[in-house]
């Protein structure tokens, strides 16, 4: 049977979606239901003198209009919390309804139940909040200054942590003696993730059981379910079930846990009745937790020959009014220590304060904290091979870790367990014709008002989250691992439960390939149930490009279990010795004697007749794996942008974007090169587009996609990819994982890109997004 | 995302949608809704009645008698870029029209319902301003014209009275040796003209002997720019780069993509732009 591994086969998740019977959460009905409006505020910063909901409650149809007074009545913990503590990290309560103070435009203050959505939000405009307006503070940097309007008593100067990794002295020492030295102080702009389906859940609560089901847009349902009854309703964690049916995108915004999920499961417990929120576009932007928003000051020391001595980064990263579920690891285990890039860096130092805003809370979102990290060690090696001379590609070669030094110890705790740099970089020159670009960009530079540059992006992630014990030691308050039941049926097809639950990726189509390769069968004998607690046993979920590397790893875990036991059934039914049976193409044979051997049905029928069965073996052939995996994953390329700027206006133009990445071992290639293109276009859209912008007051005014551009398919070019495969050392199936390399690697790309073409400018850095208005007046000061 | 609540009234012609006009106060008129519904949705606009005129066949079309084309307001944006008459008649309409949006919004979107709106990122009417066209409004008490310079008033403010309904619009047909362009510099959210310059140029003999540019985007309405000095030239890039540098705007409009000031410059450089290409399709 021809390998199903690294095949594109076509995605089964398709023909429902496309044709419009895929059942999202707000697609969903139910006997009885009504719909819940929230009540937000409208300020970045007040106090709550009081609430009058009699004019909302009064209109006919309206079940409960519940505020922060009902949550309390209800003796339920009522918070929403914090999963990854830090030293010393200050962790102020984010209640679910706001009591007395609202600390960002779309806080939560009170919520309309009503018998259908247009009278709930018609409610929703009679509930009558009397706010006291305070000062607010939306800047990151303007957060840390003295005076600074506060955001919670008890973070002085809003600090929420300070946290370092590396050496300092070291890094001094290396910048007290270097021959070079490149600066930079630069922005990473806040993003909102923007999924297509904006997040919704519908709660069912019984009273007569005790029950309550939830379906919600979830991309972790087990542990939204430990969030939302440990912390926030007060269930015991068995009486609550989640379901996430069809998920239409996250990029991280439907990891976390959320007040508002929360707030509907209270409403459906307080009515006995199923009740259904679902997300305006507006309410998304409002409260879906946002990406980056950090400051940085960085600096690079390199010796007379161009090889890194130091690295120094210095960052303000901002966390919102509350620290969202994952938020400190963010910018800090997910970013500090990935500065080291591809390159050998004999010292590095990384300083982060996390700070409280007025803002929605920021979070992990498609690359977290490694697209910035990424973004200051690239825009640092633009700058390296300018004042070096060397330019950006010498630079970067100069000092890769050498092939031969894996595993190679960052000096920022990451061990890198394989990776070899160099031909992914070749590979990308030869693709894109650098020397000729060279040539090209020569002849335009005093020649006419469009200027063309390139630029390049080396970069490293670390994904595959991660081991246990060591994400554990650094704070978080879950494990990493991921779970898989596969189960063999009577007639030989098969079952997967996995703990990885898909919001898009393809999960089904893929995992079913893992198992189809291992057990030599059609993928189609193969189905994969996730998302529904009752359903799987446990799982982790889906984020940090983890799904294959550990959920798949853990799939293969079980194959391989069902595998060896079925050796014993069918060594008992061929009388021969289990140590001599091999699996080959869907079946048990005996060694050295071909025609001895029993299919895969023979063996699994068997397991579930047992009239002829081994003793000491139980009946059934099932197995469930917990895989922890030993490291992160470390994928890695090179990217390369050519843009042409139109030095008149300021526009930019996409000309080229060639990808070369190394994502290990690939399950399916259409899959990989689909997640590339939504990286890319996510990570090309931060560095031209993507701008959430908080004015003084704190009011969002990127908060319609009237303002705040996602990139459209019309913005952006055919990507060239192209790949190298350095297989994973340490998981079974040897892959590392791909959904974020595009965000990770491309705004350092595209920008380098642009930068690169304003060389006889004088330029050497313009914060993102570059629109057309910052690049013209760039040029023209 | 829910609207206000509203009543819903189908005209079935001008007549009874003038009647229903007078019977509801406030009442908004519908065609294609693209621009109206979504300002339901987020309650910017919450009128009491909509009367829905999108399927008055008799304000649809677009015909060409005397020199002069007629296009009825519910003509949608897509038919008007995929119009033979206009493509011989009034190129740089249909042209402006298929910048519009993207395909949904052109097959939905009428020129009625968008120069109603009068969004000042609208690419039709620094078009209409530059073909001189005029636009017709019909009342209980009869029908009356206005020049296109005139219609546009303000940001989202227009010369159509309450009891009005907008029938169609009359532009000149370009002639034989008249060049036209619309040039888009488009918002990367809304799709809306940051800048969107309509030039038109007309050659004899080799020699520039009429030439418009009307720029949208920079303030509330349409901005002329006087461009006469390119009259008796030759029009060289130079003598398009003066002309196109006296745009001037006393209030340009600005927000967090581009300023007032950005808006202006961009206008002077795709107005030459603008200009340039008219001229070379002369």
């Amino acid at each position: 049977m021809a390998r199903v591994l690294g095949t594109s086969i076509k995605r089964r998740e398709d023909p429902a979606l496309i044709t419009g019977r895929g059942k999202y959460t707000d697609d969903l009905k139910a006997e009885g239901l009504a719909h819940a409006v929230i009540v937000r505020s409208p300020y970045a910063h007040a106090r709550i003198r009081g609430i009058d909901t009699s004019a909302a409650a009064a209109l006919p149809g309206v079940l409960a209009v519940l505020t922060a007074r009902d949550v309390a009545a209800a003796g339920i913990p009522g918070v929403v919390p914090v999963g990854w503590l830090l030293p010393d990290l200050v962790t102020p309560a984010h209640p679910m309804i706001a009591a007395d103070t609202v600390r960002h435009v779309g806080d939560a203050v009170a919520v309309v139940v009503a018998e259908d959505r247009y009278l709930a939000r018609d409610a929703a405009d009679r509930v009558a909040v009397d706010y006291e307006p305070l000062d607010a503070v939306a800047d990151v940097v303007a957060a840390l200054e003295d005076g600074a309007p506060s955001v919670h008593e008890e973070a002085p100067g809003n600090v929420a942590f300070d946290w370092e990794i590396g050496e300092r002295e070291p890094v001094d020492a290396a910048f007290a003696s270097a021959a070079h030295t490149v600066e930079l102080d630069l922005r990473n702009n806040r993003l909102i993730p923007h999924a297509i389906e904006p997040r919704a859940v519908l709660a069912s609560y019984d009273s007569s059981t005790g029950e309550m089901t939830i379906h919600m847009t979830s991309q972790n349902p087990h542990v939204h379910r430990l969030l939302m009854t440990l912390a926030s309703l007060g269930m015991p964690e068995h009486k609550v079930r989640i379901v996430a049916p069809e998920v239409g995108g996250g990029f991280g915004s439907k990891i976390h846990h959320y007040a508002d999920e929360a707030i509907v499961g209270l409403c459906s417990m307080k009515l006995d009745r199923p009740v259904k929120w679902t997300a305006t576009r507006t309410e998304t932007n409002l409260t879906d937790a946002h990406g980056r928003d950090h400051s940085t000051r960085c600096a690079l020391a390199l010796d007379a020959d161009g090889r890194i001595t130091g690295l120094r980064v210095d960052t303000a990263a901002a966390m919102g009014a509350y620290l969202s579920t994952f938020a400190p690891a963010v910018p800090t285990y997910l970013y500090g220590t990935l500065m080291s890039g591809q390159y050998d860096i004999p010292a590095i130092h990384c300083h982060v304060t996390g700070v409280f805003t007025h803002t929605t809370p920021v979070d992990a979102y498609r690359g977290a904290g490694r697209p910035e990290a990424t973004y200051v060690v690239e825009r640092l090696m633009h700058l390296a091979g300018e004042a070096t001379g060397l330019g950006p590609v010498e630079v970067r070669r100069r000092n890769f870790v050498s092939p031969d030094a894996f595993p190679y110890q960052t000096q920022v705790a990451l061990a890198y367990d394989s990776g070899n740099y160099g031909p992914a970089m070749d590979r990308a020159l030869e693709m894109i014709g650098y020397e000729d670009l060279r040539s090209q960009q020569a002849s335009r530079r005093d020649n006419g008002a469009k200027q063309i540059g390139i630029g390049f992006s080396s970069y490293i992630e670390a994904c595959g989250l991660a081991p246990s014990a060591v994400v554990g030691s650094l704070g978080a308050q879950a494990g990493q691992w991921e779970s898989a039941d596969v189960r063999v049926h009577p007639t030989a097809s098969v079952t997967v439960y996995t703990g990885s639950s898909s919001h898009g990726q393809g999960h089904e189509t893929t995992f079913s390939q893992i198992v189809a390769d291992r057990l030599g069968i059609d993928p189609e004998a193969v189905e994969v149930i996730h998302g529904d607690t009752d359903l799987v046993q446990f799982g982790m979920g889906t984020y940090g490009s983890r799904s294959a590397a550990v959920g798949g790893s853990a799939i293969a875990r079980s194959v391989d279990k069902i595998i060896e036991k079925g050796k014993k059934i069918a060594a008992h039914l061929l009388e021969a010795s289990a140590e001599d049976l091999e699996y080959e193409d869907g079946s048990f044979r005996v060694a050295g004697s071909p025609d001895r051997s029993l299919g895969l049905g023979d063996v699994a029928l068997q397991a579930y007749l047992a009239h002829n069965y081994p003793d000491d073996l139980e009946p059934g052939l099932s197995a469930t794996s917990f895989y922890d995996p030993a490291n992160f994953t470390y994928p890695f390329g090179t990217h390369v942008c050519v843009v042409e700027v139109d030095t008149e206006t300021g526009s930019i133009e996409l000309l080229r974007y060639a990808a070369v990445d190394d994502v290990g071992n690939v399950i399916n290639p259409m899959i990989v090169d689909g997640q590339l293109h939504g990286g890319l276009a996510q990570g090309i859209g931060q560095a031209l587009w993507e701008n959430a912008v908080y004015d003084e007051s704190g009011q969002l005014v990127s908060g319609s996609l009237m303002d705040y551009a996602v990139p459209k398919i019309h913005n952006l070019i055919p990507f060239e990819l192209d790949r190298t495969t350095t297989p994973c050392p340490h998981n079974p199936l040897g892959v590392k994982g791909v959904g974020e390399a595009g965000a990770i690697a491309s705004p350092a790309a595209v920008v380098n890109a642009v930068v690169d073409a304003l060389a006889p400018f004088g330029i050497s850095h313009i914060d993102m997004p570059l629109t057309p208005e910052k690049v013209w007046r760039a040029v023209n000061s | 995302m829910y609207p206000a609540q509203f009543d819903y009234r189908r005209a079935g012609s001008v007549d009874e949608a003038l009647s229903l006009l007078q019977e509801n106060e406030d009442a908004k008129l519908m065609a294609g809704g693209h621009s109206l519904i979504p300002m339901m949705k987020l309650r910017l606009a919450q009128p009491p009645v909509v009367i829905d005129i999108g399927r008055l066949n008799e304000l649809k079309g677009i015909s060409e008698a005397g020199g002069s084309v007629r296009v009825g307001s519910l003509t949608t944006h897509a038919d008007i870029a995929a119009s033979d008459v206009l493509a011989a008649h009034c190129p740089v309409l249909a042209e402006a029209a298929g910048h519009i949006g993207d395909a949904q919004v052109r097959n939905r979107g009428t020129i009625g319902g968008n120069i109603a709106h009068a969004d000042p990122g609208s690419d039709i009417p620094p078009v209409l301003v530059l073909l001189g066209a005029s636009v017709h409004l019909q009342s209980p008490s009869g029908t009356r014209s206005v020049a296109a310079g005139d219609f546009f008033q303000d940001l989202l403010m227009t010369d159509v009275g309450e009891d009005e309904i907008l029938t169609h619009v009359d532009a000149p047909a370009l002639g034989a040796g008249t060049g036209s362009a619309y040039l888009k510099f488009e918002h990367p959210a809304s799709g809306y003209a940051v800048v969107g310059a309509a030039a038109s140029v007309t050659v004899q003999g080799g020699r520039c002997t009429g030439a418009g540019l009307v720029v949208g985007g920079v303030s509330a309405t349409p901005t002329a720019v006087d461009v006469s000095s390119l009259v008796g030239t030759d029009l060289s890039d130079d003598a398009i780069a003066a002309a196109a540098s006296g745009l001037d705007a006393e209030d340009p409009i600005g927000d967090i993509f581009a300023s007032g000031d950005y808006r202006v410059h961009v206008g002077k450089v795709y107005g030459k732009r603008a200009l340039a290409a008219a001229r070379d399709r002369a």
